[in-house]
């Protein structure tokens, strides 16, 4: 029996075996000289571990006992999460080794963070969503501090781990108060003991503070205020990261834990995913606004995109999960070529993050300065990129399940959301000429910018295909 | 070999348009002027070997396919078609090469400005949307090309667009067009939704029917026939710049000379009789509108003429001359016989072309002078341009020997349409209006001949001094053009305007012995000559005409002062204009004078302007003034600079505030998001 | 009233009074003391559970390690907590408020509580007949929880990676002691006779 569960969780064991050794091996042998090289060879391990997981993975199948399930959502959401993690690690190595940042557990404590994650989309149970969830966490708080030389770099990682730490102490305040309803944690056990729609207090309590948890981790409004700073403050590779893969994981992992276990309530749950989606697109637009640091304004970015991509989640059916999943997908490869851009910019060899910096931009790197307008129109929803049709997923589910007022909120928002796109774009074709920005010239980062730039203009023919497997995975989630 | 006559001028175009940073501005040209050659030489050979019978429809591409709407982008090839094909070939060609020279030293650029590509990509995009418009199979196709020459006229008229009378005279051009076009495109609508097609087959095949249905439109029941041949014929009134929208023609005079030849006299402007012809199944079910048509053209004809009288400028006397000859062909399509329209068309396109490149030939040798009051003499110093000009003049004003069939082109056609006028209408308006404008015709065109190659130079002597002829690549087309004016008229007469049986062969329209049946019959029958009709159901051959349709061979057998009342008409135009201007040179001033005001009522254009501009523009620019100043301008941006100025900033500085930087405010706030939560569920949730 | 209860009630409101005054005591280390108190209180309490086993390791590692590492930590740094007070004082009132609102609905969710059906069933009998609570826990912690298990290692690994990472640094201004270096000293090599002429320097 156990041989068989081994082999459900095997992607798992390989990578956590893979971080192990890895980190064994670097310490005895060459430790930060072979960094660069570990780098790239996590990238590859996590892209092959993707490829194998989407390419073969089928049929839902559940180990130990119903606290893991390997379907078509788990799926879906272990190959975006492990891709971005594998372009951001490749993204990072240039950068962080001209800096000196570059420690050969970077890519160990990724890969470890990328099983955390793996371990929550697939989560059956409430302490094995936990887990995972402080895999994951761990992992993050500490490379938010890899600079540790650096004042923002540590503020960062500690006010991270605090207020995450705070997080998990409502989110286990929240399980146990479910657990005390249900007398079970597994997921299957506790959609049976909610039942249909009358749900008590006491159970209620107990799902919004696991909800407040988990909005935590993928920064909702009110739950969000960690994430300008700690974007600031960590390294911009550890920006893009925490701007990818740990979204994808939180807001799989949202998903599961409302359809799987509160699947009989969602009325209540639809309730506030829908209020904290409405808070967070409005909040992300016009705080962002105010916003001189371009790492600053990509938190308020991500905040205004978590709103949109729970539209999808609080229309509570298949259309919304798989909008929601398609969002996230989207989301991610805006997020990369954006970060790709940001890492690129560079004054003197010094990182720059000042969006002022990117004055008549345009001139000078007219090619890059293209890419970084249609990946700005496509974060801002302009229609022919992507983005847009990103959007219009949502919309159609949430009108599909009657929210009318929730599109029209969002659409609003969208509205307020796309003037800072827009002025950075203002900014690189028609800013006032000043000092001069300089672009690294890390072909890796190029290629991560105009990929992305080119899917955002490409994908609009059929998304290339994810479409169908979005479906898929939502309909093996909601039924 | 379709497809080569239609995509040649579109490659030319883009070629030149997109291309000729690379390969030159000369290669841009000759390339242009190359295909359309090749294009023209095939629109020939087609027009030649044309098996008239036979309806091809060549497919192309699909278009759009949405529901019952299948809009095949396909050529559909008749003898209609044939016959705009070498006159929009046959012009552009040589308008093409008549370019060279006049767009040569273009005063309006300066050293190093590059335009000759770009004048010669428009002329090509502006034949292919042409062709497209004459070879559709469907009326999305045809609106398609429609709005395509459009476009390209919108394009040559501003050309010069570093003058504003330029400017907006392509505005003018443009928005006139679109009222003409929303009638087409109403027409279309209609049609797509009584017949839920919009392909000619369904269409004509349908159009019996259409006559015996009734639509409810704008609160009234309407024959549907009469009403989509009414939407249909403003489409055309618009482009071919009928009485009420003719407006923007003469303005459309501000784009270079042989823009005007192309577009505004031989080719764009004919494409709303063009419409009317192809057409004919639904208009000949349409009694009612074709009696419209017939007021408008003859109207038309007869207001432009009076225009023309005064103008001063030599391209807007033209214009007008066009626009009434536009008149003169709408009468014989709103008679129903198609055969005479096509056939005026056919050699209006000839010698209007002409003369205006005869115009222009004499602006450019003239520095760019138009005002005829300041010509005067210049047989002498533009002689092949004199010749030219004065077999345009003979042909238009219709020189030929009466009652036969030997004449300049004008001569045949003209008198085709006023017989045909006279059959059509029993004698009545229509007739009249049209012999009175050929009498105006001729003393305008003569007055033009007089004024220019006549008596002293005026003007500013300098100017005269150094007029020159033309190069030989603009006298060549002046020449060729010269010898369709002359000779169109008398090769194609029979075809287009012989007894019923060679027009039916010629159009591919079957016909049959007449039955005996009226008095008319009766006594071409007792003449013993054979007796044709038309009988093709609606759609078979190029054109059709109802049964009961007899204006064509009624035409044939109007009494003889009707025949002869048009040469009568030029003659005495003619006389006018020798006692006029050479003769008693004061007498015109001093005509002017004694009838004053009906002098300022024509010279004004019936002030059709002034009154469009009350009416319609300075309304038009009020409310839009309203809505721009208080609407938009106090109520929507008061309101979005208000929230955006005001209320997102404060926002923002708000959210900025609580972005403290302490970790116990943002603990704090996650508290207070549970709590709010907590509160909400346990008021609204669950078993509550 | 029995003993059990006595014991119950007396451990239930020392954890409680621990975890307050941790909170509001104004000497860090008075609340690092009021700590342990919570820590044994709730040892006591799971003794009272029938789990000795937890109670142990909750007295030996929470009370033995953790907390007494807390000491040393927060007797070691120099921070004015006082000035933090001062500023977090400001939103006590607020504060104050929302917990109490917060209190008041937990009140209401505890007076109506009700689980589902079954629920007790599935929590009763954790512990099976004939077997100590420690083989019991072994037994669960090994199979049924077993995936849990090795995660809860995973997480450890990456705790200690962490620490390592964010405090071990080699300073390049610190000598250090290397011993193979030593070792393998070659003293021909470490000394270089010169001969200097009078009147120069090397």
């Amino acid at each position: 029996m156990i041989q068989a569960d081994l082999n459900i969780i095997l992607p798992e064991i390989v990578l956590s075996v893979f971080a192990m050794s890895a980190l064994v091996g670097t310490v005895y042998t060459a430790k930060d000289r072979a960094a660069g090289l570990l780098t790239w060879v996590t990238a590859g391990v996590l892209a092959l571990v993707a490829l194998w997981i989407g390419l073969t993975g089928e049929g839902v199948n559940v180990a130990f006992g119903g606290m893991f399930h390997d379907d078509a959502f788990a799926r879906f959401a272990k190959v975006t999460i492990l891709l971005s993690a594998a372009v951001v690690l490749v993204m990072s190595q240039d950068y962080m080794a001209r800096r000196g940042m570059l420690r050969f557990e970077y890519p160990v404590l990724v890969t470890l963070s990328a099983v955390g994650m793996m371990m929550m989309v697939s989560a059956g149970d409430l302490i094995a969503l936990y887990m995972g969830l402080e895999l994951q966490s761990l992992a993050l708080y500490v490379v938010a501090s890899l600079r540790r030389d650096s004042m923002k770099s540590t503020e960062a990682g500690l006010k991270y781990f605090i207020l995450g730490a705070l997080s998990s102490g409502l989110l286990l305040y929240g399980a146990s108060l479910i657990y005390g309803f249900a007398g079970t944690t597994l997921f299957s056990g506790i959609i049976g003991a909610a039942g249909d729609g009358q749900a008590p207090l006491g159970l209620l309590f107990g799902l919004v503070f696991m909800i407040a948890g988990l909005a935590f981790k993928v920064s909702a409004v009110p739950f969000h205020m960690w994430t300008p700073d700690v974007y600031e403050g960590s390294p911009t590779p550890v920006t893009a990261f925490f701007a990818t893969a740990p979204k994808v994981a939180a807001m799989a992992l949202f998903a599961r834990v409302m359809h799987d276990a509160f699947g009989g309530v969602s009325n209540d749950w639809g309730q506030i995913v829908s209020l904290l989606a409405v808070l967070s697109m409005f909040l992300g637009a016009i705080a962002a606004i105010g916003q001189t640091n371009i790492k600053r304004l990509m938190a308020f970015s991500s905040i205004a995109h978590m709103g949109y991509a729970m539209i999808g989640l609080a229309a509570g059916t298949a259309l919304g999960v798989e909008a929601m999943l398609i969002y996230m997908a989207i989301y991610v490869t805006m997020n990369i070529g954006t970060f790709a851009f940001i890492m690129s910019m560079e004054k003197d060899g010094k990182p720059v993050t000042d969006i002022s910096a990117l004055n008549m931009y345009a001139k000078r790197e007219p090619g890059r300065a293209l890419a970084m307008l249609v990946l700005m129109f496509s974060l801002a929803g302009v229609p022919p990129m992507l983005g847009f049709f990103a959007k219009l997923g949502v919309w159609r589910a949430a009108l599909d399940a009657d929210m009318v007022w929730l599109v029209v909120a969002s659409a609003v928002a969208s509205a307020i959301g796309a003037f800072y796109y827009l002025r950075i774009v203002y900014y690189m074709y028609f800013g006032e000429e000043g000092e001069t920005l300089e672009t690294g010239r890390a072909p890796v980062l190029w290629v991560c910018l105009m990929g992305s730039a080119a899917v955002m203009v490409l994908g609009i023919i059929n998304l290339f295909g994810i479409e169908g497997a979005a479906a898929a995975a939502a309909a093996t989630l909601v039924n | 070999m379709a497809q080569i006559i239609l995509f040649a001028p579109l490659i030319g175009a883009l070629i030149a348009g997109f291309g000729w940073r690379l390969i030159g501005e000369t290669a841009a040209q000759w390339l242009t002027t190359g295909l359309l050659f090749l294009s023209c030489l095939l629109s020939w050979v087609v027009f030649l070997t044309l098996d008239a019978s036979v309806t091809q429809q060549i497919h192309i591409l699909d278009f759009i396919r949405s529901g019952t709407l299948d809009t095949a982008w396909s050529i559909r090839l008749d003898r209609l078609t044939a016959i705009m094909l070498i006159v929009v070939t046959s012009v552009s060609a040589l308008v093409h090469l008549y370019s060279f020279g006049y767009m040569a030293h273009d005063h309006a650029w300066k050293e190093g400005e590059h335009y000759k590509a770009r004048f010669f990509a428009y002329l090509s995009f502006f034949t292919f949307a042409m062709l497209m418009l004459v070879t559709a199979d469907n009326l999305v196709q045809m609106f398609f090309g429609w709005e395509g020459v459009g476009v390209a006229s919108y394009l040559l008229i501003g050309f010069y667009y570093k003058k504003p009378s330029a400017n907006a005279a392509a505005i003018k051009a443009f928005v006139v067009n679109r009222v003409g076009d929303f009638g087409f495109v109403l027409g279309i609508v209609a049609l797509y939704f009584l017949v839920d097609s919009i392909k000619m087959d369904d269409v004509f095949a349908a159009a019996p029917q259409l006559a015996e249905t009734q639509l409810t439109f704008l609160w009234t029941d309407w024959n549907a026939a009469n009403l989509i041949a009414f939407l249909l014929f403003i489409g055309a009134m618009g482009k071919s710049a009928q009485l009420f929208l003719h407006t923007w023609l003469p303005d459309a005079m501000e784009g270079p000379t042989p823009v005007s030849a192309l577009i505004h006299a031989a080719t764009m402007v004919t494409a709303g009789v063009f419409l009317v012809c192809r057409m004919s199944p639904v208009f000949e079910y349409a009694p009612e509108a074709k009696t419209f048509i017939v007021y408008i053209g003859a109207t038309t004809a007869f207001f432009a003429a009076t225009v023309g009288l005064v103008q001063n400028d030599i391209k807007r006397v033209i214009a007008y001359s066009t626009c009434s000859q536009l008149g003169y062909m709408f009468v014989a399509a709103g008679v129903g016989v198609y055969s005479v329209a096509m056939f005026h068309l056919l050699t209006h396109a000839f010698f209007k072309a002409m003369l205006f490149l005869g115009a222009g030939s004499v602006i450019h040798g003239m520095h760019h002078e138009q005002d005829m009051r300041n010509y005067g003499g210049l047989r002498k110093k533009f002689p092949m341009t004199f010749w030219a000009m004065l077999i345009g003049t003979l042909a238009i004003t219709g020189v030929g020997i009466p009652l036969t069939t030997i004449g300049f082109a004008g001569f045949l056609s003209k008198d085709a349409v006023i017989e045909s006028a006279y059959a059509g209408t029993n004698g009545g308006y229509a007739f009249w209006m049209l012999v009175i404008a050929a009498l105006f015709t001729s003393f305008y065109s003569w007055r033009l001949m007089f004024l220019t190659f006549w008596g002293e130079p005026r003007g500013d002597k300098h100017t005269h001094e150094h007029a020159h002829e033309s190069p030989t690549v603009m006298l060549v087309p002046l020449g060729v053009l010269a010898i369709g004016a002359v000779f169109s008229g008398m090769v194609w007469y029979n075809s287009f305007f012989g007894h019923t049986d060679t027009v039916g062969k010629f159009f591919g329209v079957p016909y049959a012995e007449a039955e005996a049946h009226g008095d008319a019959e009766g006594e071409a029958a007792a003449e013993g000559e054979h007796h044709y009709v038309l009988t093709g159901a609606p759609g078979e051959g190029a054109i059709h005409v109802a049964p009961g349709n007899t204006v064509l061979d009624d035409a044939h057998k109007v009494p003889k002062w009707v025949k002869v009342s048009p040469f009568i008409a030029m003659i005495l135009g003619l006389a006018v204009a020798w006692w006029f201007y050479i003769v008693n040179p004061a007498m015109p001033k001093r005509v002017a004078e004694v009838n004053r005001p009906l002098y300022l009522f024509l010279l004004n254009k019936w002030y059709f302007d002034e009154i469009y501009d009350f009416v319609f523009v300075k309304p038009a620019r009020w409310i839009g003034g309203f809505f721009w100043k208080r609407g938009d301008g106090n109520v929507i941006d008061g309101a979005i600079n208000g929230v955006s100025m005001g209320v997102i900033p404060f926002v923002t500085r708000l959210a900025g505030r609580a972005q403290s930087g302490y970790i116990f405010t943002y603990a704090f706030w996650m508290v207070i998001g549970i709590a709010v939560l907590v509160t909400w569920m346990s008021l609204t949730g669950g078993a509550q | 009233m029995t003993i059990v209860a006595l014991a119950f009630y007396l451990f239930a409101i020392c954890a409680i009074a621990g975890g307050l005054f941790t909170v509001i005591s104004r000497n860090p280390v008075h609340s690092v003391l009021w700590l342990i108190l919570a820590f044994l209180s709730s040892a006591g309490l799971f003794v009272l559970l029938g789990a000795e086993f937890v109670a142990m390791l909750l007295v030996i590692v929470y009370v033995g390690a953790v907390a007494v590492l807390f000491l040393f930590v927060v007797m070691m740094l120099d921070v004015d907590f006082a000035g933090l007070k001062a500023e977090m004082a400001k939103y006590m009132p607020l504060a104050l408020l929302i917990g109490l609102v917060l209190l008041m609905q937990f009140a209401i969710a505890f007076g109506a509580w009700e689980t589902s059906q079954g629920a007790d069933a599935a929590r009763a009998a954790v512990t099976p007949e004939g077997i100590e609570n420690t083989a019991a826990l072994g037994l669960l912690l090994y199979d049924q929880y077993f995936l849990i298990f090795q995660l809860s290692g995973l997480i450890l690994l990456v705790a200690m990676i962490g620490a390592i990472v964010l405090t071990l640094r080699h300073r390049a201004d610190v000598k250090r002691q290397d011993v193979l270096a030593q070792m393998y000293r070659d003293p021909a090599k470490a000394m270089q006779l010169k001969d200097v002429k009078p009147g120069q320097g090397l």
